[in-house]
């Protein structure tokens, strides 16, 4: 079965923070490129209808832009395709 | 004081899953169902497009295409559906620890100890009803009401994504009302002899004389007589007590017929391997194991043993299935059909009794190996690791047996027996009939 094609599985870099969070730190978009993470600005449990799935949803802020960042249920990372150019 | 019940469905469950999975199909009419290799392949659950065009569960995948040519059939992923079922149940534990899975897709919740800290049970219901669809993309139904029965009855009076309150106070005009098949547990066989006594409604089995209902349907009668006046007692079993389904299994059938017991093994421990790395997925254990036989002239038949020590390692399960095996297959014909099954589940947290003559670092080490497998197996695919054995016959380990069968069956309402005031001959009762 094919995946929806607005969710985009990406390599991501993450860290535990002391006090038990799971903290992305930057991501791979599929071209290779490597996007660092400025900020984490929310996070939450969420379902993205656009992509298809659900799990913890990180709003995050890469190059002065905004991104979701998902954490799925099943321990993947996915972005919605066109939530931003590139990104 | 009245308890403060909720029954949650989720709506459409297995379609519901897969829309959101699949954000392309949105709107269209879709039916989860069919197992890819057979032609009779049936609907398991069709999503509400596709159910106003006509698609009902268990008809035939012709019959809904008839139905609905535009349907778009999915094939099953159960450790999707059971992965969400679990994301559902741990949102309803943050309110309650009584939590009672009915089926993969409901369950019961007592908030009664929950009111003062977390609002009334209807706040609570909506409440849940909004988070599930915001965090998990899915909308669930919810009744509201003073016992098990009518909290379900509510729960599938408005849906989808719906609240419904039953009180003292409206239960007469609501469920009173409805047909007496919308009760629990009644049935065909059970309505046809209803409507020969000139009972109805809901309300109708309420005030009829118990001793009629009891002549007519046995304990079971009285039994529904306590549902339809509201009077059923029983609880809302905690959740750690039982797993959301009753058992894991797989089969396949073979490339090529199997002629002699090294044959069967090799298959028993694919199949056993599989059945215990979803098991793990799962997070359960089983205390029983059970065998499908099926051989080239397809007269097939099924063991099963209760095993002492609950179990979801794959060697275990595949000594057990061998066991069974040669005890009661006696080679007349060579085998065409395999399956593994591992029942009486129970969550893997769950303590057990220990035995002196059972190897418990032996079987601490099989876990650890298992575990260390799925990880493999889950990054680099199902043939980057492999049991010497499979080796000697790789056209018959070449099976795909991740991709066969997934046979999940639910639990049934009396299953920890009941407080109706007949629960110790309910047991007996739930085989007969239609139950
Ligand atoms: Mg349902």
């Amino acid at each position: 079965m094919e995946e929806a094609k607005n969710k985009v599985y990406v390599d991501v870099t993450a860290e535990f923070t002391p006090d038990g969070f799971l903290r992305p730190l930057c991501i791979v978009w599929e071209d290779g490129v490597r996007y660092e993470i400025d900020r984490v600005l929310h996070r939450e449990r969420c379902a993205s209808r656009k992509a298809g799935g659900a799990g913890i949803m990180y709003t995050c802020m890469v190059r002065g832009k905004h991104i979701r960042l998902f954490y799925e249920e099943n321990y993947k990372w996915f972005v919605t395709r066109n939530t931003d150019e590139g990104c | 004081m009245d308890r403060a019940i909720l029954h949650v469905d989720m709506n459409a469950y297995y379609a519901s899953v897969e829309e959101l999975h699949h954000p392309e199909f949105a709107g269209r009419p879709l039916a989860v169902g069919g197992d890819p290799e057979a032609r009779h392949g049936i609907v398991l659950t069709a999503n509400y497009p596709a159910k106003r065009l006509g698609v009902k569960t268990g008809m035939a995948l012709w019959q809904a295409r008839k139905a609905c040519p535009t349907v778009i059939f999915v094939p099953p992923r159960m450790d999707l559906y059971l992965r969400f079922s679990r994301l559902a149940r741990d949102i309803y534990r943050e309110y309650t620890d009584l939590v009672e899975p009915f089926g993969i897709d409901e369950s019961w919740l007592d908030v009664t100890q929950s009111l003062s800290c977390k609002g009334s049970a209807l706040s609570i219901a909506e409440e849940i009803r909004a988070r599930v669809r915001h965090e998990l993309g899915l909308t669930v139904s919810i009744g509201v009401s003073f016992n098990k029965i009518f909290a379900k009855f509510g729960s599938d009076y408005k849906k989808p994504d719906a609240v419904t309150t039953i009180t003292r106070e409206n239960y007469k005009d609501i469920v009173w009302r409805a047909p007496a098949e919308d009760l629990l547990y009644v049935g065909r066989a059970t309505i046809r002899k209803l409507h020969t006594l000139g009972i109805h409604t809901v309300g109708d089995i309420a005030t009829a004389e118990p001793d009629l209902l009891l002549s007519q349907f046995g304990k079971m009668g009285l039994v529904l007589w306590s549902f339809a006046n509201g009077t059923d007692a029983s609880p809302v079993s905690p959740y750690e007590a039982e797993s959301p389904i009753k058992s894991i299994g797989n089969s396949t059938t073979t490339p090529r017929d199997l002629t002699d017991e090294n044959d069967v093994r090799l298959v028993l421990l694919l199949l056993s391997e599989s059945v215990a790395a979803r098991l793990r997925e799962n997070h359960f254990v089983g205390r029983l194991v059970g065998i499908y036989v099926r051989d080239n002239e397809l007269c097939s038949f099924t063991r099963q043993k209760k095993i002492s020590i609950p179990t979801n390692i794959s060697e275990e399960i595949a000594d057990y299935a061998t066991d069974l095996f040669r005890q009661n297959y006696a080679w007349e014909r060579p085998i065409r059909s395999l399956g593994v099954r591992v029942g009486q589940l129970q969550p893997d947290a769950y303590c057990y009794q220990m035995d002196l003559f059972t190897d418990e670092v032996l079987r601490e080490k099989q876990l650890k190996v298992d575990i260390a497998v799925d990880g493999l197996r889950n990054r680099f695919g199902h043939d980057c690791i492999l049991r010497g054995r499979m080796y000697f016959d790789r056209y018959l380990s070449g099976l795909d047996a991740k991709a066969e069968d997934h046979m999940v069956h639910p639990h049934s309402y009396f299953e920890a027996g009941n407080r109706t005031g007949s629960e110790e001959l309910l047991f007996h009762m739930k085989q007969e009939d239609d139950v």
